[in-house]
Parts: structure tokens; sequence; C-alpha cells
């Protein structure tokens, strides 16, 4: 079905002086979409050209619009020679396709170079006219709405959460090809970001697809990541959270989306009395059986076919009937049953979110995770990246099993990477297994009476520590008291996770960023032996990293952990291994026992001493720790709690494996064995070393906290400020005899000074927190260690910081405020609608809120009939109303400063360039997300010949990573959206050749485009009227056109 | 281990006051780190050295690539690649467009060439400030006269508005861009009582009453040059000095205004055919480009000095110089004989007299019956 694509080119500015005879440029442009070409006149002798050219009109299959990109080049006339490029400009047409996002694409560009960088800009307008597909067997999947938030967005509500979506597609790398040796780097550079686009655009679409198939209308936790294979290719993958999402469309009737994230999720239906009802054993249930019978039945991903059942999907440790116990009871086994049919019809039950709505989650059973190492092989057949497929697929299907076996039938939090030096390949995955509520995943086939009464049972604020898995046949030793907070069912005393913070969840004092390092030495190898030496080394790294992250967790006086993310790294001659994670003090888990030190040669008197003079220090550590992050536990004696289990023993909730090329599973049991869990054995200078390294951990300067989540637990006074950015550092390992400890302490060293250079930098912001710190490892060379590091800092209210846990009493108060506003969610929803569609004429106006006064109801009734078409019907009146009153939206032009003034949205009114936010977390502190307007994936090439003309490797990577900053904020700005939440750079690889005076760069982002309004300006219209916004809008639109 | 790279990009670019002002100091990242430390910056921040490094250098890098916007700083308005807010965009415009009086004492009147720009390590060393600033400073004032010179409209209006600076800063490139222009000499030794706030005062009279601009709005170069006419026209005030009657009776106008009223009035009764005929002789000279560059020379030599030798007292100059241009109007032979007066009185810097550490030149005038009778007051401040 076509769609018509029209652009304008309107003016440039700064371009670079291309004839150094007139010191001027006689510029053009060329437009160019599919195989279509326009042309600009020559605009003679001018750095700042006004071609205000007529429309060019592509018309175009959708599936086109959806995989191309527009591309715009900027080029200099020459009569006799051939014309040079200034540069180039690429346009994703996108967010133009879904009905409720941007109408229009206006603005300044930055006009990219890959070898120049940006030089000057140019003004376009892009605007799409679509006809609306309704067959069946299309190939677009127009419409469906792209998120990366990892949480449902702010001005939606999830109707169903239908599950996991993934696809990947291969591709040869242009860099790799034989046409390379012939072309200019800047050819080669364009046909890579030009190819990656475009395969980006047919993996959105055919994920699109999929989520229409699941009949979903939106994906949410969308990570698209890319696998430079080098000679074998380039693969394009994702994976995503079908959704179908109901927007609530009034300003007033979302909670405040900021200052406090949690308060806002917190007012969830609760009840104070956690489990009235069940509790007494339950007689032992048969059902409890049957739920884990996963049939791979009816699937959305390609590889369903795949024979992959040879991999047990029963439960590795045998559940077996009897054992339900008293935790059970019919209730827990009822859901679960529910749950599991709901789930059964998933291949894979996972969920890319980290953050959920109000009782979704029930409880968490710990983290899962599989890796394996694989050889890579050319990909022959790009049309069938069939290898690949398998190789997660085998992977997923490990996950599920694993999950399976913490009595688990879901995982949330999930995630995939890999990490690729040479041909060997690194593949992992990981999430946390959960159970979940089945309210969300039917399609309304739940009766209404038996869903409340599980959601009371089970959203209470400790629901999600209890275990899943039966306590007489847990899945590996653990330790179980009950829970501290309900006493009633039972709790670990360690709780690793890879999601966010429940908001519902109580937390005791603050968290904090806590980090694992390791560095491990490998022999080079070729091929097969270097996997398999991979492979050797993989369990060895996990269970350090584990070993460490528990030994800090108890230094820092905490139990839990979230956010968790391990990443291995592989490189020629070693591994890297860090682990990322925000640790808690959870209120319904026990109060972690201390670290003791035990030495191995006790006759030794100096020795002894030093043992015990290790031990003061580290108990000094805990206790400082404790008063730093404000961790008071309420005292419990344990006789009330009654210590049911009495040999204490450290567990691991990790469950892994990781395998080679081969399908062979070994777990790995990250317990001590037998050993007492709090000991650390003093028996050689290694052990040394560690206990060395736990205390060299500087907690950030006062005013400072950090951590990985979204949200810091324990502050929810945010103030607006906030400040995103990305640091590198690349060290050069000082060669020859390197020793594993020499690696770690560099490395440890890297990472810390890092964090220690961040908090000097950010200083000015006290008090402030660092929250999404997210670090990634690389390993571009032999002796090179390179870390990224991307995060935000927000500002916070000391002076309110510390009334931060409400009283139940508060709470039930606010949830009575919560349900009435839940009766009023839907007339504001009414009258919000009519507020929206105001380009519409008033006509049209009526007919839009006269369909949600229907529809509305009838989706939530009956939602799986009806929501397609209301979508449809709704996404026929939004287009057909944009044709009608374009909207232009003039940005930044140089003249437009009046202009500028009459808006009411930008923040920053003096500028000439609108201020664009950009934030890794899905929300912006003081303001509330009004509209998102389309996902934002770019990918650029940055390299350059003349590296010490342009101040050595960090003046070139410094100028390249404002420049993406830059772009993207451009096609936030066009979007005409003022900020970019979820933002994350998902790659930065950078390559150098200093004798050559050479070096290249590849960076991907990705985030979603978001119109946002301080919650300060947000009174003021709510009380104006809200009028303004349109008037807003009206004037703007009489003035440019 | 050794760092190969480091670098740090915010959403929002980082201006550290302390550090741009290092830079623009023209200090290397070494001596910037050194005086950091030196400030007691680790103490207060519990950092270390090598992070003071680290940052030390960010800023450098990120200053360096602004630079280039800064050249011409609507520019760093419109640019998309550095996110700063506007109150720190015009502090670092405002920063970088900054001088040192030192330094501006050295090369204002200069030709702004590249033999001065040769000559600048020797400014440097004379005036302690690092050959980087010295160069930054005079590229500043070169840029800045490079597109103002053809320029129609008030001088520090375009200055204004092509470099965005502040009323203050762009009235004193505006004195600068004058000064070199018309290459007043202002380095001989007799002149270095005088600081740069002095003749920016100067020029900025000369810029409203002697230029092209202040006879007719519409010329090109119109704050840039004198108006060539109304030079010639002072040639006709020599009458003052050659008409022996009229000397006279000048003379005993101002004399009979002032008897009393001047602490110095004995001394100035003796010297009035002097200081009439330095005055009137400088004015006269006007013409030949050569001594128009001479003119604070001359007027130093013929009128100052005669004054600080009797000791006058800084308002006693001031009287005098009132009553002597006042006298001319009511000169009969003067109105009549289409004459021009060109009358210079400067307030000096008077050994032994009051304490005020500013000296004041006054140049008033008269000019001929067809300019009208346009009086020009110039004050050094």
């Amino acid at each position: 079905m076509p769609g018509k694509l029209k652009v304008k080119i309107v003016a440039g500015r700064h371009l670079p002086v291309m004839d150094r005879a007139s010191d001027l440029t006689d510029a053009f442009v060329e437009v160019k979409f599919g195989n279509t070409t326009f042309k600009t006149d020559v605009y003679l002798k001018s750095l700042n050209p006004q071609w205000n050219s007529e429309w060019f009109k592509f018309e175009v299959d959708d599936e086109d619009l959806q995989d191309e990109p527009l591309q715009i080049t900027v080029l200099d006339h020459d009569t006799y020679s051939a014309n040079d490029a200034i540069g180039k400009v690429y346009i994703d047409i996108d967010p133009l396709l879904y009905s409720e996002a941007a109408t229009v694409i206006s603005g300044w560009f930055p006009i990219y170079d890959t070898i120049h960088g940006i030089r000057g800009e140019i003004n376009v307008v892009v605007k799409v006219d679509l006809f609306n597909d309704l067959n069946r067997f299309r190939q677009s999947s127009c419409g469906v709405k792209f998120f990366c938030t990892t949480s449902i967005p702010k001005c939606y509500r999830a109707v169903i959460i239908h599950g996991f979506v993934e696809e990947l597609v291969v591709n040869e790398d242009p860099e790799y090809q034989w046409i390379d040796r012939i072309r200019t780097p800047r050819a080669s550079n364009e046909a890579r970001q030009r190819l990656i686009s475009l395969m980006s655009g047919e993996l959105q679409r055919k994920i699109g697809l999929k989520v229409l198939e699941m009949r979903g209308n939106a994906v949410v936790g969308y990570l698209q990541c890319f696998d430079l294979e080098g000679e074998s290719g380039l693969v394009v993958r994702a994976i995503g959270t079908a959704c179908t999402l109901d927007k609530l469309s009034s300003p007033a009737a979302f909670l405040p989306a900021c200052n406090s994230p949690s308060k806002e999720m917190k007012e969830i239906p609760f009840n104070e009395d956690p489990n009235p009802n069940t509790h007494s054993s339950g007689p032992s249930t048969p059902l409890k059986n049957q739920t884990y019978s996963f049939s791979p039945s009816k699937s959305y991903s390609r590889q369903s076919s795949s024979s992959d059942t040879d991999l047990s999907l029963t439960p590795k440790t045998g559940m077996g009937s009897g054992s339900a116990g008293k935790e059970g009871g019919p209730f827990k086994a009822l859901l679960r049953q529910q749950t599991q049919s709901a789930l059964e019809q998933r291949e894979f039950p996972f969920f890319t979110l980290t953050a959920f709505p109000p009782g979704f989650l029930v409880h968490v059973g710990g983290v899962v995770s599989a890796r394996s190492v694989k050889l890579l092989d050319r990909i022959h057949n790009p049309d069938e990246p069939e290898t690949r497929d398998a190789w997660w697929a085998e992977i997923r299907q490990e996950i599920k099993s694993h999950a399976k076996a913490l009595g688990c039938h879901a995982v949330v939090g999930y995630s995939e990477s890999t990490s690729i030096c040479e041909e060997v390949c690194i593949l992992s995955a990981s999430g946390t297994a959960a159970v979940l509520n089945p309210r969300f995943l039917q399609d309304g086939t739940v009766e209404g009476c038996l869903e409340q009464r599980l959601e009371e049972n089970l959203s209470t604020r400790c629901g999600f520590c209890h275990i899943p898995y039966d306590e007489l046949n847990m899945p590996f030793p653990a330790h179980l008291t009950y829970c501290y907070n309900c006493r009633k069912q039972k709790v670990p005393d360690v709780l690793f996770t890879t999601i966010d913070l429940p908001t519902d969840a109580t937390v005791i004092g603050k968290g904090c960023l806590i980090q694992a390092r390791l560095c491990r030495l490998k022999k080079k190898a070729q091929a097969e032996a270097n996997a398999t030496a991979i492979s050797n080394l993989l369990p060895f790294m996990e269970y350090e990293v584990h070993t460490q992250l528990m030994n800090k967790l108890k230094l820092k006086g905490m139990n839990a952990l979230f956010g968790l993310r391990i990443q291995i790294t592989v490189g020629e001659n070693m591994l890297m291994g860090l682990a990322s994670a925000t640790g808690v003090y959870l209120a319904a888990l026990p109060t972690p026992g201390g670290i003791q030190i035990a030495g191995k040669t006790p006759n030794d008197g100096s020795y002894e001493q030093h043992i015990s003079h290790m031990q003061k220090k580290i108990n000094d550590t805990i206790a400082k720790n404790k008063e730093l992050y404000e961790i008071n536990p309420p005292e419990i004696s344990e006789e009330i709690i009654g210590s049911p289990i009495p040999e204490p023993r450290q567990r691991s909730r990790l469950l892994r494996s990781q395998s080679e090329s081969s399908d062979e599973v070994t777990e790995l049991d990250l317990s001590h064995g037998k050993k007492d869990a709090f000991v650390l054995e003093i028996d050689d200078t290694d052990a040394m070393e560690d206990v060395h390294s736990l205390l060299t951990d500087v907690p950030p300067p006062s005013g400072f906290y950090s951590c990985n989540t979204e949200i810091m637990p324990g502050i929810n006074n945010w103030t607006s400020e906030i400040q995103m950015f990305t640091s590198v550092r690349v060290i050069r390992l000082s060669s020859l005899n390197l020793t594993n400890q020499a690696l770690n302490k560099n490395f440890n060293d890297l990472c810390e000074n890092l964090l220690k250079s961040l908090y000097f930098k950010l200083r000015s912001m006290i008090p402030c927190c660092l929250c999404h710190v997210n670090f990634t490892v690389s390993l571009p060379e032999d002796e090179l260690i390179q870390v990224t590091v991307t995060a935000v800092a927000i500002t916070f209210d000391k002076n309110q910081a510390l009334q931060t846990t409400k009283t139940p009493v508060e709470k039930s108060l606010q949830r009575a405020s919560t349900d009435n506003e839940e009766l009023l969610q839907f007339p504001l929803e009414l009258c919000s609608d009519s507020l929206h569609s105001h380009p519409f004429p008033p006509v049209k106006e009526h007919l839009e809120s006269a369909s949600s006064n229907s529809g509305i109801p009838a989706a939530q009734r009956d939602r799986c009939s009806s929501w397609i078409e209301l979508i449809k019907l709704k996404a026929q009146t939004i287009r057909r109303g944009s044709i009608k009153t374009t909207v232009t939206v003039e940005k930044a032009s140089p003249v437009g400063d009046g202009n500028f003034r009459n808006r009411s949205a930008p923040p920053c009114a003096n500028s000439t360039v609108g201020v664009v936010k950009m934030t890794p977390l899905s929300f912006i502190p003081g303001a509330k997300i009004t509209k998102y307007l389309g996902i934002i994936n770019m990918f650029f090439i940055r390299e350059t010949t003349s590296l010490r003309e342009e101040g050595g490797v960090s003046g070139f990577l410094h100028a390249f990573i404002a420049e993406v900053f830059a772009m993207v904020r451009a096609h936030v700005a066009a979007l005409g959206g003022n900020a970019v939440v979820s933002y994350i750079m998902k790659q930065c690889v950078f390559m150098e050749n200093p004798n050559k005076n050479q070096a290249q760069c590849l960076i991907n982002v990705s985030g979603d485009a978001v119109v946002f309004v301080r919650e300060s300006d947000l009174e003021v219209v709510s009380s104006q009227q809200p009028t303004t916004n349109c008037q807003s809008s009206c004037t703007e639109g009489e003035v440019t056109t | 281990m050794t760092s190969e790279l480091d670098i740090f990009v915010g959403n929002t670019t980082l201006i550290d006051e302390d550090v741009y002002r290092l830079w623009l100091d023209g200090y290397s990242v070494t001596d910037a780190v050194a005086l950091r430390v030196r400030s007691g910056i680790l103490e207060q921040t519990g950092a270390t050295a090598a992070v003071l490094q680290s940052d030390t250098m960010d800023h450098y890098r990120t200053f360096h690539m602004l630079e280039r916007l800064l050249h011409a700083p609507p520019k760093l308005l419109h640019q998309l690649i550095f996110q700063i807010p506007p109150s720190r965009q015009a502090l670092l415009i405002e920063r970088y467009y900054a001088f040192d009086e030192a330094f501006v004492r050295e090369v204002l009147g200069k030709k702004l060439s590249k033999g001065t720009k040769k000559d600048l390590d020797d400014i440097s060393t004379k005036t302690g400030i690092t050959l980087k600033s010295c160069r930054r400073q005079f590229d500043n004032f070169k840029r800045v006269f490079k597109v103002v010179e053809e320029m129609r409209g008030s001088l520090v209006d375009n200055i204004q508005q092509h470099f965005l600076l502040s009323d203050r800063l762009a009235r004193d490139y505006a004195a600068i861009v004058f000064f070199a222009n018309n290459r007043f000499e202002t380095g001989k030794k007799k002149l270095q009582y005088l600081s740069f706030g002095d003749f920016a005062f100067c020029a900025e009279l000369m810029i409203q009453n002697w230029t092209l601009g202040a006879v007719d709005s519409q010329m090109d170069d119109m704050d840039m040059d004198l108006d060539k006419e109304f030079l010639q026209d002072l040639k006709e005030l020599k009458v003052l000095v050659a008409d022996k009657d009229l000397l006279d009776l000048h003379k005993s106008l101002v004399c009979t205004a002032l008897r009393g009223k001047l602490g110095v009035f004995s001394e100035m009764e003796a010297n009035f055919k002097n200081l009439s005929r330095g005055l009137v002789n400088v004015a006269a000279k006007l013409t030949h480009n050569k001594d128009v560059r001479d003119l604070f020379v001359d007027l130093v030599e013929k009128f100052v000095e005669p004054c600080r030798s009797d000791h006058w007292p800084l308002s006693d100059v001031r009287f005098f110089l009132n009553q002597y241009s006042a006298s001319v109007h009511s000169l009969d032979g003067f109105r009549l004989e289409c004459g021009g007066t060109i009358w210079a009185h400067c307030n000096l810097h008077l050994p032994g007299s009051s304490n005020s550490p500013a000296s004041a030149f006054q140049v008033a005038g008269t000019t001929s019956v067809h300019h009208h009778a346009q009086q020009f007051f110039l004050y050094f401040q």
C-alpha cells in the first residue's frame, strides 16, 4: 500500500568553505529515498543558502517507508570537476508512521560527514501521507509503536502484556567486501551507515508484524544491537516485549511523573494484611505439578520449528507433588495454573521490562543467566540466518529451564548481549526468574472476582521477596527465614535480580552502586582451542564475580541487589568480567551477617595479629557503611521470627550455565559448599589481595550517591536539574609479564578513578545522585582496556530527603485517593481527548471523543476483538486530520527568536536553539511526559586520517561524541520534542592506528523522543484552562505557513 | 598503566570558570594543574592530582573546540554541537574578549599587523602576560577591527551585534579599533601616565564629535575616520593667535571672567598667550596624518606640561578651559570672520595639586559658521 513522502529543503547555514578562491560555496542538495532522487537548484556563492525548494514527492510502499531512511546529501557544485560532497543527513521517518507520534519532521539538522564531522546545518521539512492498509497479508507494520523504555511508558496504560518478541537480520559488512579495497573510506563508511539504517528499519518492521500477529500494538523495552562480526558479517538483532497499550491522554489523569516516580507507583491497591486466608498447609495440589509442563506450542518467533525440545524442559530438581508445602496454598496454585496457561502459548515467557505495573510481579526467584561460546563462520545466505537464530534459541531455552528450576514460569528484566573477538563470540543472556500475575497476560478471561482476590493477596510490599520455589526441594542450598515484614512466608537471606526495585518494596536506608571487577589472562590461541580455553575460564570468572558481589554487598551491610548486569568481555589474551548492581537493604529480608576472616596458619603470632587487624578494619567498614547509607533496621529478636533453619549457609541465587559449541550444559553451584558463608580464608597472597581490594573501594564523597537502577532507593525528592554524560577511558597496560593480580588492580583502579573523576566533575551539582550508571568494557586491542560510562546526575533536595519512608497509614490514605483518581480517570480521559485532538476541526473532535466514549469501555470488556479496530479507526482519523491542518513547527530558525518566544513548551526561551534534555531514565524529574514521538535509533561512523591535528585520540572521540549528542538533539527537536528518555549508547567501538595517524569510531545510540512539560508550568496551564496548549500550536502554524 | 584516552562529554557542556580563566590566561595544562592544586581544591573535594589533571585536560579540550566558535560569537548561539545555557554562553564570550589593561596599553594605536604580532613576545616579557594570552587578545583586536572596518552604522552597535559583547566591552573595543585605525601615538614615555580608560574616554567623544559619522550617518567607515573637512576648518582657528588684537581681547575676556576664581590666576595670566598658541597650533596642524597621530603627544607637550609645571590644580584647569572656549563665542571679530576655534583644555595629573588620580583632558572648539557652532568636548578621565 502506498504512502506519499514529501520533503522540502528550506535553507542551510554555517556551511564550510568549499571554494578556496572566493571563500564561499555553491551548494545544492540531493534528496534520495529508495531509488528516487531529487535535486535542488544550485545556490551560488553563499555559506547560508536559501533553497526554499518545492515539495519533493516520493510515492512509495509503506514497507519501504519503514525500512528506508531518507537520505539528504549536500554538495558543492563544481563546473569543471566532480561535485564535492559536503555531508549527509539521514532521517528515519518511522516516527511519522505512528498515529499518535509526530506529524511533521521539521528543523535544523547537522550536516554530517564521516571524515570531517559536522559541517553546517540544513533546514528540512518532511511529511508523510499514509493510506491505511487493511490487508491481512501485508508486509508492513506501520502503527506499531516502539519504546526503548523498559517500563510501561508514562502516558500509557498496559491493557495486556503479551510477551517476548525477537528478530535478527544478517548481512555482509560493507567494510569487508572486496569493493572496499577500491573505494574511499568515506564511501565505505556511508555504505555501512546506510546498510545498518536499512537493516534496523527492516528489523523493526518485522518485529512490528509479529506484534500485530500477537494482537499487540506496541513494543516496550525494545533493545536493538549490532554484532560486528567482521569477516563473517553484520548481525542486527532486537528483542522487546509486545504489549497492548492504551493512551491515558489527559495530562491530568496520570500522576505526577517525576518528583517521585516511586511515590506514583506506590499508590497501588494493597492490603495491609498480606495473606489473610491462605497459610495453613494447603493440601498438596496436583495442579502444581502440571504447571511445569511447558510445551513449545504456537509461537511467533521464526525458530519455533527448531528442534530444541531435546533440552529438558522439565524441572531439573524434581519438584514433586506432595511438596507444595505451607507457603503454597490453593490460591497460589490456582494462580500458577492460570499464569501458566497464559504463558503456555509462548515459546519464551520472557519480558524485557525492568519495572512493572503494580501487582504484576508476584514473586521473584533470582537471577538466571546463560552463556555460550561460539565460533563465527561466514554467513552464507543472509536471507536465512538460521545459525544465529539457533544459537539464541538455545540460550533462551537454557534460561527458561533455569527459571523453571527456580519454580518460576517467567523471566523478567531479560537482556541479551555478545562479546566478539576475532572469530570467537560469547553470547550471554540473563534475566530474573519470576512468578507473574496473570491479569496482565491474558485477554480478559479471568473472572473479575478471583482476579481481585488474587491481587489483594499478592501485591503486598514483601510479596515479591517470598520464594517461589519449594522449600523442601530447593534448586540449590539456601538459607530461608520467615519474611521480616509479614512473618508468614519464607524469604531467602539475599536476593539478586536484574530488574529495578519494585516501587512498593520497603527499603531501609539508601542504596548504592556495587561493582565486581575481574580480569583473567588467557593464552592466545586459534579457533577451536581458543573457544575451549574461554569456556573453561568462564565458570571460574562467574564464580569469582559472584563471590565479590556477595562480599561487597555484605560489606555495605545490605541484603539485595537490583539491576544486576554481568558483562563478560573477551579479548585476545584476557577475559574481563564486570558486574554492576544497586545494593539495597530490603526490610523483608534478614539482616546480613558480617564477614569473618580466618587464617590458615594459626600458630604464627604476628600473622594472627595481622588477621585480627584486618577483621577490625572490615568490621569498621561495615559499621561506617551502615551509617553512610542510613541502614538502621528495627531490632527484631530472634524468637519472634523463630530461626527455622539453624545452619547458616551462604547460597547463591545465581543459577547459570555455560556451554561450548556443543549443547552440553553444565550447571554451576555457586554456593560455598559446606563452608560457613561469611568466612574469608586467607591462605595465600591472592586471598590477601582480594580482601584488600574489598577495602579499597572508596565510598563516593559526601553529597553523592550512585546506583545503576532507574531511581535511587531511599531518595524520592528529585529537583529538576539533570546532566547526562558519557565518559570514555582507554588505558594501555604496561605489557609483558602481566599477572592476574596486576591486571585486576589496573582494572580496579581504572574503574575507581573513572568514578572519582565523575564525582569531581559533577561536584557543582551536590547533593546529587548518579542514576543508571552503565559501565561497558571492551578490549579493542591486545593491551588496551576501554571503559565507557553513561549515566545521569540528578540533583535532589537534601532537606526533604529525611522523610522518605511513609507509614502504612499514610499509604492507605494515599490508596484511597488513588481509588478516587482511578474512578475519575475515565471522564478525564474524555475531556483530555478533546484537548489533544485540537488540530482537528471541531466536527472531528466530536467524532473522536465519541469514538473514545464508546470505544474504550468496549475495549475493556472485550479487548481482544475491539482494540485493533479502534486503533485503526483512530489512526485513520488522525492521519486525515494531520493532512488537513499541516502544523509546521519551525524549530530553531536563525531569525526565529520572536517566533520562539511564542511557544510555551520549550523550557528555555532566551536561546535560539531549543534545549533538548537527554537521560537514560524513563522519566524527567519535575516534569511530565505528555507525548511520545517515536524511537530514536542512530548509528554513526567517524573516521579521521589526521588524528594528531584533531587533538589526538581524546580530541577525536570527544568531538565525535559531542556531535552524536548534537545529532540526537537535532532529530528530537525536529520531531517537536524537547527530551530523549531511556537514552542508551549501545555501542562505542573505537579503533586507532596512531602510526598511520588514523582512527575510526562507531557509535550506536537509541532512546525515546518525548515532549515534556514542567510540573510548575503545568499548574499554570491547567489553571488557565488547557487552551493554551492549542493556542501555542495554532500560532506556530500561522507563523510558518 | 598509561591512560591513552580520557574524555567526558555532557549533554550540557560543563564549563568551569576557574579553568576557563586559566586557559584564557594562556597556562599550559601542567601549569594550570599546579595552580589549581595550589588553590587548595584537592583538600576541598578530596580528589587526587590525577583526577585534577584529567579534569583540566578535558576542560582545555572543550575550550579548544569552542574557540573556533568564539571567533564568531553568533555562531556559538546557533551551533548545535555544544548545549550551553545562554548565561554561560554570554560568560564565555565576555571572558574570551576581555583583555588585560597592561597589554592593551602596549598595543593601543599601533597598526594591527603581522609586524606588531611579532613583537608580542617583547610585550609578553614586559607585562608578564603569557604569550598565548597576548596572542589571543591581539587576534581579538584584529578580528573585531577586520569585521567592523568597512561597516556602516555606529561602531559600538556593530561590535555589539557581531560579537555579542556587553555594552562596556563593546565601547572599549570601539576605542581600540578607533585608535588602531587612526594610529594615535600612545606609547611615548610622556603619555605613560594615561590609562586605557583615559584614552577610551577620549575615543568615545572623538567618535561622537569628530568623525564622519558625527556629520552624516550614512557614510561607510563612519565612526572610524576623522572628518577631514572638520580638521580643515580647524586651521581657521589660527586667527586666534595670529591676530594680535583678537588674542588680547580673548585674553582679557578669559581673565576677567576667571579673576578670583582661579588659584593659579597669576600664572595663567602670564602664560595665557603660550597656552593659547599651543592649543591652537595643535588644532591647526591636524590636517597632516603625522600630526594627527601625535595629537596626544602634542597636547601633553604644549599644554599639559606647562600647566603641570605651574602646579595647576585640576579644577582650575577645567575652569580655564571652559572659559577659554566660552569666551571665543563672544569675540565679535571671530564671529564675523568665519573663524573656527579649537580649545583644548587639559585637566592633568598635576603633582601637588588635587589628589584626583584621574587626569581630565578636554578639547573644546567652535567650528566655522557653516558648521554652526558645534561644541566638542572631550574628556580624559
